[in-house]
């Protein structure tokens, strides 16, 4: 097996990103996939703003409002961010650690194949009869009473895509605990490395209770169920309580990497030693341990009680401690360092003050008394907006930019790259700082339109006028992608020119085998270490010797075909007699091709020493 | 660890010493596997003979917890070294269960 690159045509590329288990192109896979559903999510909330830009406007009917608004949620949480912030994962992880893969490339290749399976079912439903109607959170009360197919796309398609995110999840964890590179301890990982164990275990735990969840949901939707009916000794709270049990977790799942991301950006373009790097760590263990303790403060109005309010409202507040660790971590770091404005420098920055805001507004919302007011408001639009967006979407065009060249070998236009940052940030506070004040005077959430007269017109045309900035800012990004493809000017291993940790140390994109020696990794930033002492590599902590490689495989991208097929069986098993056969048909492609898999013995290759030896561009430790 | 092969080739491995191992493996197996058996007539025993259920339920309970730790740590090992990273992932989702369990019993079926 050659190392070189060779020309290949369409086809074989294409085959190739099919099958492949490799986690630089899994990552670029994730990337693709997450940026297109995250295109679909920006178009869905642009109709929303369109819609509330006047008052009583008739651009969308109420119903189809309310699926537009349902699937900008799912789109943006389960098909956009968590799989962008794999795609970083994947790409950057195993790099941090010194690692020639993650632990079970063929699960890498199963997890994104679910997940984009996943993903196309739920959109399919806009041309099958109708998006889910029930909101992100799809409360059992009103998600049972909506008609048509919409709400169990959603419960389909998120159980076939939440199995992959779970998959994802459990591979990072055991590469992290047993693929470090010699000398990495566990105190010397990178924080994005840190954060990427701290969410995995938090998917671990908080993705069983959403999968219990839908298959409620889908017995009581489709096979004649009752856990959630009243009327037949169910209780519908249940359904709140899982979802939140999830989905609490869920957005930690997502702010967490984000942190890791701006924790590596303010090191990198600070020039300096993260502050406080193991209090770093320890905040970030602690958020993900409280955040399993406060998913009530989401149901403050349903009626628990006073003391079990009280008690959710305190841990919810308790999180702000070590959140606030984090920044004043980042504010130190930046802190006397010989700080570059580069693009993710700028974004990490604008975090700053943006997060905070967010987390303010969160204090305020957990506290119980004070939520029955805001509770159902744009005020709480405004606030998951500013921690969603503020954090998590500020953190992934930062990466994207920070992380490209490492991606794809290529620099993303760095003039153009702060004109989609101006414009998003301008745009972006335009869009929702207003809506606190209109959640304020009084604007309910998930409303189609308002009257005439009430107050909200103005406040309504500033926020949609905000919502085009950031649509501009995005097609800037696009054509900032275009060109960069189009010139393709490679750049080297380091070109930031102040990496810090082991990815920088190698070529960009690294060779298919990531390191030709593993690294010998001496404290935490080892690369700058290496640099402070005049070295141009890292030391290899291994002669040079053969490399055991896993195949390529076709079987995950069956067996998520089998899945989709499966999910339409299930779901239309009522009203066609077809549904009951395809479903089996569908499982049957799964076991089979699961059952392929354990007999045929793949024990993959080995790249020789020899081939290594003449390979000059490999990456030299 | 001690389910090392015994026949691995290696001079070094004191053949001995793996089968005194062994052997004490597999009495702390069978000594645990009685136990269970034990624990197992005594949790039909409570229920059989009609005691007060506020009695009865916990009894069980905790003779289910003593089993499961049997399982744990006599027959999946987990008294070896170099499963600290299991153990911590399997507590945490106990705790997490627990917190889950706790909260649906007192708030939802209160």
């Amino acid at each position: 097996m050659s190392t070189y690159a060779q020309k290949k045509g369409v086809g074989a590329v294409l085959w190739d990103y099919l099958t492949t288990v490799d986690h630089k192109k899994i990552a670029i896979l994730y990337l693709i996939a997450g940026g297109f559903f995250f295109l679909v999510g920006g178009l869905e909330a642009m109709f929303i703003r369109i819609q509330l830009a006047v008052p009583g406007n008739d651009f969308v009917s109420a119903g189809v409002y309310n699926e537009i608004l349902t699937m900008h949620g799912t789109t943006m949480i389960f098909l956009a961010a968590m799989p962008l912030i794999f795609a970083f994962m994947n790409a950057v992880m195993p790099l941090q650690i010194g690692a020639r893969d993650v632990a079970f490339p063929f699960l890498n290749s199963l997890g994104f194949w679910l997940f984009f399976f996943g993903g196309v079912f739920l959109n399919l439903s806009w041309f099958l009869g109708g998006a889910p109607d029930a909101g992100w959170t799809s409360y059992a009360s009103l998600s049972l009473a909506s008609e048509g197919h919409g709400i169990d796309f959603y419960v389909l398609g998120l159980q076939i895509s939440g199995a992959g995110t779970l998959i994802g999840g459990i591979n990072f964890l055991v590469t992290i605990i047993n693929m470090r590179a010699p000398g990495m301890t566990y105190m010397r990982m990178p924080l994005f490395t840190w954060t990427t164990f701290v969410t995995s275990a938090l998917i671990l735990f908080a993705f069983p209770p959403l999968t219990v969840a839908l298959f409620l949901m889908l017995f009581d939707r489709l096979f004649g169920g009752n856990f959630f009916n009243p009327d037949m000794g169910g209780n519908t709270i249940i359904w709140e309580h899982l979802f939140w049990i999830f989905g609490h977790p869920e957005v930690y799942i997502l702010v967490l990497p984000a942190f890791g991301i701006f924790s590596e950006i303010f090191a990198i373009f600070s020039r300096k030693r993260l502050f406080g790097y193991s209090s770093m760590v320890f905040a970030t263990v602690l958020i993900g341990f409280l955040g399993f303790m406060v998913w009530a403060h989401h149901m403050f109005t349903t009626g628990l009680g006073p003391i079990a309010n009280a008690i959710f409202s305190v841990a919810t507040m308790a999180i702000a401690v070590p959140t606030g660790i984090k920044i004043f971590n980042w504010l130190f770091t930046m802190w006397g360092g010989s700080i570059k404005f580069t693009t993710p420098m700028l974004y990490a920055i604008a975090f700053i003050p943006t997060f905070t805001m967010g987390g303010v507004t969160g204090v305020m919302l957990a506290s119980a008394a004070q939520d029955y007011q805001y509770h159902d408001s744009y005020f709480v639009v405004a606030h998951f907006h500013y921690v969603i967006v503020g954090g998590v979407v500020f953190a992934l065009l930062g990466g994207l930019h920070l992380y490209w060249p490492k991606m794809f070998g290529t620099m993303l236009n760095e003039a153009l790259g702060k004109v989609t940052f101006w414009l998003f940030l301008i745009g972006f506070h335009l869009t929702f700082f207003i809506q606190h004040f209109l959640g304020l005077m009084g604007m309910p959430r998930r409303i189609f339109t308002f009257n005439e007269g009430q107050g909200f017109e103005t406040a309504n045309l500033v926020s949609t006028v905000g919502a085009f900035f950031m649509a501009v800012a995005t097609i800037v990004l696009l054509i900032n992608v275009v060109m960069t493809i189009a010139k393709n000017k490679k750049v080297g291993g380091d070109p930031w020119g102040d990496g810090r940790t082991l990815e920088w140390a190698i070529p960009s994109p690294p060779p298919f085998y990531n390191f030709k020696q593993l690294p010998l990794v001496r404290g935490l930033d080892p690369y700058w270490i290496e640099k402070m002492e005049g070295n141009k590599e890292m030391t290899p902590a291994e002669p040079i010797g053969d490399i055991h490689m896993p195949n390529n495989s076709f079987v995950p991208f069956v067996i998520s075909v089998g899945l989709f097929i499966a999910a339409f069986g299930a779901m239309y098993h009522n009203e066609h007699s077809w549904g009951i056969p395809v479903l089996i048909i569908g499982m049957l492609v799964v076991f089979g091709s699961m059952f392929f898999r354990s007999v045929k013995d793949d024990h993959g290759y080995h790249i020789h020493k020899e081939e290594l030896m003449d390979d000059d561009k490999g990456g030299k430790a | 660890m001690a389910n090392e092969e015994l026949n691995s080739g290696n001079p070094k491995v004191d053949i001995e010493y793996r089968r005194r191992k062994s052997a004490e493996e597999m009495r702390y197996q069978v000594v645990s596997f009685a136990m269970m058996i034990f624990l197992t007539f005594v949790a039909f025993i409570a229920v059989g003979y009609d005691i007060s259920g506020w009695f009865t339920i916990p009894f069980i309970l905790v003779l289910a917890i003593v089993q499961v730790g049997f399982q744990l740590y006599y027959f999946m090992h987990m008294s070896h070294k170099g499963h600290e990273a299991p153990a911590l992932f399997l507590y945490s989702g106990v705790f997490v269960a627990f917190i889950t369990l706790l909260a649906f019993m007192t708030i939802i079926w209160w």
